[in-house]
């Protein structure tokens, strides 16, 4: 079993050597399926593994595999060693599994591109990057990963390096990242600072051990180690990178920015649930964060007129509802969301870079319309993602989604206020991506007679890969049914809550959380005066709260389908009407130009004055009024220097006869 | 054989290169191509020679290897002055890194030198000699002969053939080197009359100088006499607008020189005199070297940040790096040494290879504004990959070498006091920010310079040079160990001499009085070669630091929730972790 | 056979202060380098000329060391003065050392 763990990261890695030395000199069609055969190969080992580790007993579902070790030196030690367990066995299936899919859908999508090797090199890359984030045992191989991902995020948006969007994009995102990265670099010393190791096992170990002296610190901790997470999951206030990321190639915003790269952050707080657990404020600071996110992103995405950003505005906004079930204390609904999200969302993108193949790489939804008839796999395709990430059942998003909304009320730290933010959320959702879906594929034609001539269904490679996708996105709900649901339907046990039960050794149940928050609360002085035990799984308010859900996203569906298809005006109208609002929402409440305008422009000026007022002025006027001294005060002296050898001759002379009537005196 | 190669490699090191140049003096001008060869197979063949070092070298032991001692000069019947060479763990890599870089600027040199290439190239390996004497003399005057002999090369490397303003540039550097150097001259002086007061002895050698008894003003004084020369050599922040200047006239294997080596004669300074001759003055004036250096990573950064011209850019960026490795020496933590120690071998080589980058743009162009520049990356691939590269080296990304050096800085940092920590990572972000600033206006973008449109990529020759720093940063990235296990020892015997140090903090009999009371304290024989090795962990006693002495209380208990499934033992039980939390808290940091 | 001295050591002394006050003299007046050399030899061979009568007069050999010292530094001096002077000569056609002022400050 070891003996192929460490193969499945290799494996990618091996892709990228061959596409990065060889790949210019390789026929596309041999470069393209190398690197889609390695991250083939690191599912299939992938699904292997998982195999295996159900046939083991749930206490005991863990690998451990020691590969070599690392830094290691004056007392800290740290190795690449890697860890497969339940929860990193989900993250394998779903970062290899989507992944190669999507690298399937670019042999086809990216075919005229010149740098088509480079591309591969740099996806192959990414999923090693991505592998070696969910294998680590430790906090410091997560971080290589966590920066490795960021690298390859970098270099792939700005993949179409001509354009300064493209390469300002690229910048922008590894910049904020970067931000992140520094919060998780120093919640790492202070892991280190506290427990002596950096290692999952021992960190986690003591955590359990002693809850109840350790909260203060582990708070810190925690928060420390949010804020990369909300730089790499882009949520606020680091969210501003993911939209602009948007310049990449399609196939790299469904792969990076939808469903693998983005999710670190949910997968990063997942792992630690232990020390999220034993911090309830850093906790509550989780769960508020996503929820504004949730409701803050998908308020913009209902303006947003590029396809392409709606759909990165509903990214952070599923984005947020998975830390809001986290911070709620049910990191498994958090991860399901993960999971099938990643499906859905994968599927929309490529179904959008699909709509964008077709239409000449115009993103623009205005000038859409009527795409159905052109584009019927896409189309149909499109609307199971639509209705997957409504949460419209059966498709996975509503078992998803319900599960969190769910949680968000009834887990160990859950708040009738998270659920309407939800809830809200919810609708909002189902609006934004109906209007999408209806703007696009419905209603009158309203493209140029040049693009409509152009159009055409993609090819069958890309086509495959939107069906199996849809396949996924309707059917990957089904690992995890409620037992509400379950209940009602009589099915059998290992039907219900199965991916909940499964990951529950990697991410604790309900008693175990409960017990960590009480401990918590119980040793230290933070303040929740009652903890919230969770409510107690009752059919008929699950069912009413589903209910209520279900009838607003159906609601908002069917408002969409009226506002752009029955009457197309009433969107402009309405947004006439309330200018200062659309305006705010078309420009993100302006939260770009306030960071332009409080950091960037004030740290570029401060580099200028720091070079030019005190560089050079100062130290160098010091270091220069130094040699300026030395030369005034030579020359009160230059006037002995005549140049005339008979005048020092004269000068030696009388020293020497100064000196011998000295002498003989 | 094995027997003569240690006690004489180190020599032949040092004047291989020396007899080399002499030879190439004695070519005729004309015979570009020979002298070329010649310069560059003398340097291959003292990187060659100097490979061994690297596997014989006993890793576990703290002392000076591969010694040589030869009586030089006898004052009253003693020998005073002594011909004393030897590396420890910590001069071996600067060794390594001095042979290494020096055959790679040789071969760099080849595009970007025409004029008087003979006399060039002998100067190049009359640095190396020079170079390599610094870092392997072990007397006093032997290596302040060395220290100075190597300006006199490197001032005529960047006086002739450098750009537009070389010879401001060239007298700024050596009179600013000279300031620090003469007082530390002083400062040498004054540390061997005081030991012959203390022990009749008269001797200039390194060793045995490491024990002298002296008063506190006498300590800070000498402290001070050696830090500036060191601090200027660095370059520390008020004392760096030296290396700017002088990055930007030298010609590119001078800066790659520059950077990769002399720079780090300071840090190294710091290390094998100021920390182990003057522990309690280094106490004492640590917090202010720390607050210049993170002071230093800051300001670099942004003064960076804002440089029109790369090689400019690439020297703030040095004074922020160095900042690093400084920062991690003073915080006296043994990982913030070893990571100052790593972040020096690491920014010679992936400045060494900015530097090489930045010189092959500019012989291409004879420009060096990012503004001339832009989207060359579409007629440049293996250029643009491979400074991709070498700029993720620098900003310390994970698995190349500067992540390994920052990384242990900022952790020693941490357990020193968190705050140094937090500020000094802020370099993380700005170095992203400066450096992929330069990327996108140097590589991304639309071709705005016609000129730009018909560059040639690298040949192969260029990609020899580039692809071992590269391979370096890599290496020294994933693989660490034979680096750090190498270094440990070495630089914990000088942790051990200075983390207990206090600053004069216990002196009984007031402030004239001999430091009498530490020696008890300290190891008794510094020199000694049965260094047994220790893991030291010193995680600081503050008021966050919950650990529960009772490895019982570790135990999960069986009655709660947390013992069924939430954490299992492993298949291994993790013995390599060394620094268990359960044991006993060792001694706090400092 | 024994030389023996009639003439008494001050003799000496004197003639070695005339000769090297006239070789000053004509250093400091003389603006020919040639001349000036001769100036400069004289003066040397004032000084050897007072140390080998010193010699004998104190019946030590020290002094007729120190002088064949003194004549082989002369002899390196005036080689190197020379070519020096034609090298001048050759630069700036005439040896006139008022001419030669570049060290001015």
């Amino acid at each position: 079993m070891r003996a192929y763990l460490w193969l499945i990261p290799l494996l990618p890695l091996l892709g990228v050597l061959i596409n990065a030395w060889f790949g210019h000199r390789l026929p596309r069609r041999v470069s393209g399926a190398v690197a889609c055969l390695v991250v083939f190969g690191s599912f299939v080992l992938g699904v292997a593994a998982l195999i295996r580790l159900i046939g083991m007993p749930p206490g005991q579902r863990i690998i451990y595999h020691k590969l070599f070790p690392w830094i290691s030196t004056g007392g800290f030690e740290s190795a690449v060693a890697l860890m497969y367990d339940p929860l990193s066995a989900v993250m394998v299936c779903v970062v290899t599994g989507v992944g190669f899919l999507i690298h399937v859908y670019s042999l086809g999508y990216m075919a005229h591109d010149p740098r088509y090797p480079r591309f591969f090199a740099y996806m192959n890359l990414f999923t090693f990057a991505m592998l070696m984030l969910v294998l680590a045992d430790n906090f410091l191989l997560m971080f290589v990963g966590w920066e490795g991902v960021g690298l390859c995020s970098y270099l792939l948006i700005g993949f179409w390096f001509e354009r300064k969007s493209a390469s300002d994009a690229g910048m922008k995102a590894f910049i904020v990242n970067r931000v992140g990265d520094f919060g998780f670099l120093l919640g790492m010393m202070f892991i280190f600072a506290v427990f002596g190791s950096l290692r999952f096992h021992d960190v986690f170990k003591q955590v359990a051990a002693d809850p109840a002296t350790l909260t203060l610190t582990v708070t810190g901790i925690c928060l420390l180690l949010f804020v990369g997470a909300t730089g790499k999951s882009a949520q606020i206030p680091l969210y501003v990178w993911l939209p602009d990321a948007m310049e990449g190639p399609t196939p790299v915003s469904a792969l990076i920015h939808a469903a693998t790269m983005v999710t670190a952050g949910v997968y990063m707080v997942a792992r630690c649930w232990i020390m999220f657990l034993n911090a309830p404020l850093a906790l509550t600071v989780v769960a508020c964060i996503g929820a504004l996110t949730a409701l803050f992103a998908a308020t913009i995405a209902l303006v947003q007129n590029d396809i392409k950003r709606v759909l990165a505005y509903s990214t952070i906004s599923q984005l947020g509802y998975m830390f809001m079930a986290c911070g709620a204390g049910v990191f498994a609904a958090g991860v399901f969301h993960l999971m099938t999200h990643a499906f859905f969302k994968a599927l929309l993108f490529l179904g959008a870079g699909s709509v964008m193949h077709a239409m000449s790489d115009d993103t623009d939804i205005r000038r859409m319309g009527g795409l159905m008839k052109w584009l019927p796999v896409t189309g149909v395709t499109f609307w199971v993602g639509t209705l997957a990430i409504s949460g419209i059942p059966p498709f996975s998003g509503f078992f998803s989604k319900d599960e969190i909304i769910w949680s968000s009320l009834a887990g160990p730290m859950g708040s009738w206020v998270f659920w309407v933010f939800g809830v809200v959320t919810a609708a909002l959702t189902a609006f934004y991506m109906a209007r999408l879906t209806f703007k696009v594929f419905h209603g009158q034609p309203r493209m140029s007679g040049e693009q409509k001539h152009h159009l055409h269904e993609s090819p069958p490679s890309m086509a495959w890969v939107l069906i199996l996708l849809a396949v996924g996105a309707s059917l990957a709900g089904f690992l995890n049914i409620p037992p509400a649901i379950a209940h009602l339907l009589h099915l059998p046990e290992r039907w219900t809550a199965a991916f909940t039960n499964f990951l529950e050794p990697s991410v604790g149940t309900h008693e175990q959380a409960v017990y960590l928050l009480e401990a918590s609360v119980g040793g230290s002085q933070i303040g929740f005066a009652k903890l919230a035990h969770g409510l107690q799984h009752n059919a008929a308010l699950e069912f009413g709260l589903m209910g209520i859900t279900l009838a607003l996203a159906a609601g908002a569906i069917l408002t969409g389908r009226w506002m752009y298809v029955s009457r197309p005006g009433t969107g402009t109208a309405l947004a006439r009407k309330l200018p200062f609002l659309f305006r705010t929402l078309q420009n993100k409440y302006y939260l770009d130009e306030f960071y332009k305008a409080v950091i960037v422009r004030p740290g570029m000026a401060l580099g200028n004055a720091l070079w030019r007022g005190f560089d050079v002025l100062v130290i160098e006027g010091i270091v220069n009024g130094i040699a300026i001294a030395t030369a005034i005060i030579s020359r009160l002296f230059r006037v002995f220097q005549t140049g005339y050898v008979r005048n020092y001759a004269a000068g030696i002379l009388a020293g020497a006869i100064l000196i011998i009537w000295v002498l003989m005196r | 054989m094995q027997e003569f190669y240690n006690r004489s490699i180190l020599t032949v090191l040092t004047f291989l290169p020396m007899v080399a140049a002499l030879l190439i003096l004695l070519m005729p001008r004309g015979a570009v191509i020979a002298i070329r060869g010649f310069a560059l197979a003398a340097a291959l063949v003292n990187l060659a020679l100097s490979v061994p070092l690297f596997f014989l070298f006993r890793s576990a032991e703290a002392g000076m290897q591969f010694e040589l001692q030869v009586p030089w000069v006898y004052l009253s019947g003693q020998p005073a002055i002594t011909y004393h060479v030897g590396i420890d763990g910590i001069s071996l890599f600067m060794v390594l890194l001095t042979t290494f870089l020096s055959a790679i600027a040789i071969a760099g040199s080849f595009g970007g030198i025409r004029t008087r290439e003979r006399e060039y190239y002998a100067l190049m390996l009359f640095l190396e000699a020079g170079m390599a004497g610094v870092f392997v003399a072990l007397d006093l005057v032997l290596f302040y002969t060395f220290w100075e002999a190597m300006l006199i090369p490197m001032y005529f490397i960047i006086g002739v053939w450098g750009g537009q303003r070389r010879i401001y540039a060239a007298v700024k550097f050596f009179l600013y080197t000279m300031i620090g150097s003469l007082l530390m001259l002083v400062a040498i002086l004054v540390l061997v009359w005081l030991n012959y007061q203390h022990t009749g002895v008269r001797t200039f050698d390194i060793l045995q100088l490491s024990a002298v008894p002296m008063t506190r003003a006498a300590q800070n004084l000498l402290f001070l006499a050696f830090g500036l020369a060191f601090a200027i050599k660095v370059p520390m922040f008020p004392f760096h607008t030296w290396l700017p200047d002088a990055h930007v006239e030298a010609p590119t294997a001078g800066s790659v020189i520059l950077a990769g080596v002399l720079l780090k004669m300071g840090t190294y300074g710091f290390l094998r005199f100021c920390l182990p001759l003057f522990p309690e003055a280094s106490a004492a004036f640590a917090p202010l070297l720390i607050a210049l250096a993170i002071i230093g990573i800051i300001y670099g950064a942004l003064v960076a940040l804002v440089q029109p011209d790369m090689k400019k850019l690439v020297a703030y960026s040095s004074v922020s790096h160095l900042g690093v490795a400084v920062l991690g020496i003073f915080v006296f933590t043994l990982q913030g040494m070893m990571g100052g120690m790593v972040q020096m071998i690491s920014h010679g080589l992936s400045t060494g290879a900015l530097f090489l980058c930045v010189g092959m743009i500019y012989e291409r162009r004879h420009t060096r504004e990012i503004s001339e520049f832009g989207g060359i990356w579409a007629v440049m691939p293996k250029y643009g990959a491979l400074l991709i590269m070498v700029t993720l080296a620098s900003i310390g990304l994970p698995f190349m070498s500067g992540f390994v050096g920052e990384w242990l800085v900022f952790l020693g940092s941490w357990l020193a006091n968190p705050w140094y920590a937090v500020f000094a990572a802020t370099g993380v972000i700005l170095s992203a920010c400066y450096m992929l600033w330069m990327i996108q206006r140097v590589l991304q973008g639309e071709i705005t310079h016609e000129q730009n449109r018909g560059l040639k990529d690298l040949n192969l020759r260029e990609m020899a040079v580039l692809v071992p720093l590269v391979a370096g940063t890599i290496w020294i990235g994933v693989y660490p160990k034979p680096v750090l296990d190498r270094i440990e020892p070495s630089l914990a015997r000088i942790q051990e001499i200075v983390a207990p140090a206090q600053p004069f903090a216990e002196d009984p009999a007031g402030p004239m009085s001999f430091r009498g009371v530490r020696d008890e304290e300290s190891p008794p024989a510094r020199t000694s070669q049965t260094y047994e090795r220790q893991v030291v962990v010193q995680p600081r006693d503050s008021s966050h630091r919950v650990r529960n002495d009772n490895p019982a209380a570790h135990r999960v208990r069986n009655d709660s929730p947390m013992s069924f499934r939430g954490v299992r033992d492993e298949e291994s039980p993790p013995a390599q972790t060394s620094g268990a939390p359960n044991n006993a808290p060792q001694e706090s940091g400092r | 056979m024994i030389w023996n001295a009639t003439v008494p050591f001050g003799a000496w002394a004197v003639l070695s202060g005339l000769l090297f006050t006239m070789g000053a003299a004509g250093f400091l007046v003389r603006r020919d380098p040639i001349v000036m050399f001769m100036c400069i030899e004289l003066m040397l061979n004032a000084g050897n000329l007072l140390f080998v009568a010193a010699a004998r007069y104190l019946g030590v050999v020290d002094g007729q060391v120190y002088v064949f010292f003194v004549m082989t530094v002369a002899a390196a001096e005036v080689a190197v003065g020379l070519a020096i002077i034609v090298a001048i000569f050759r630069r700036k056609t005439t040896i006139d050392v008022d001419e030669m002022s570049e060290m001015r400050g």
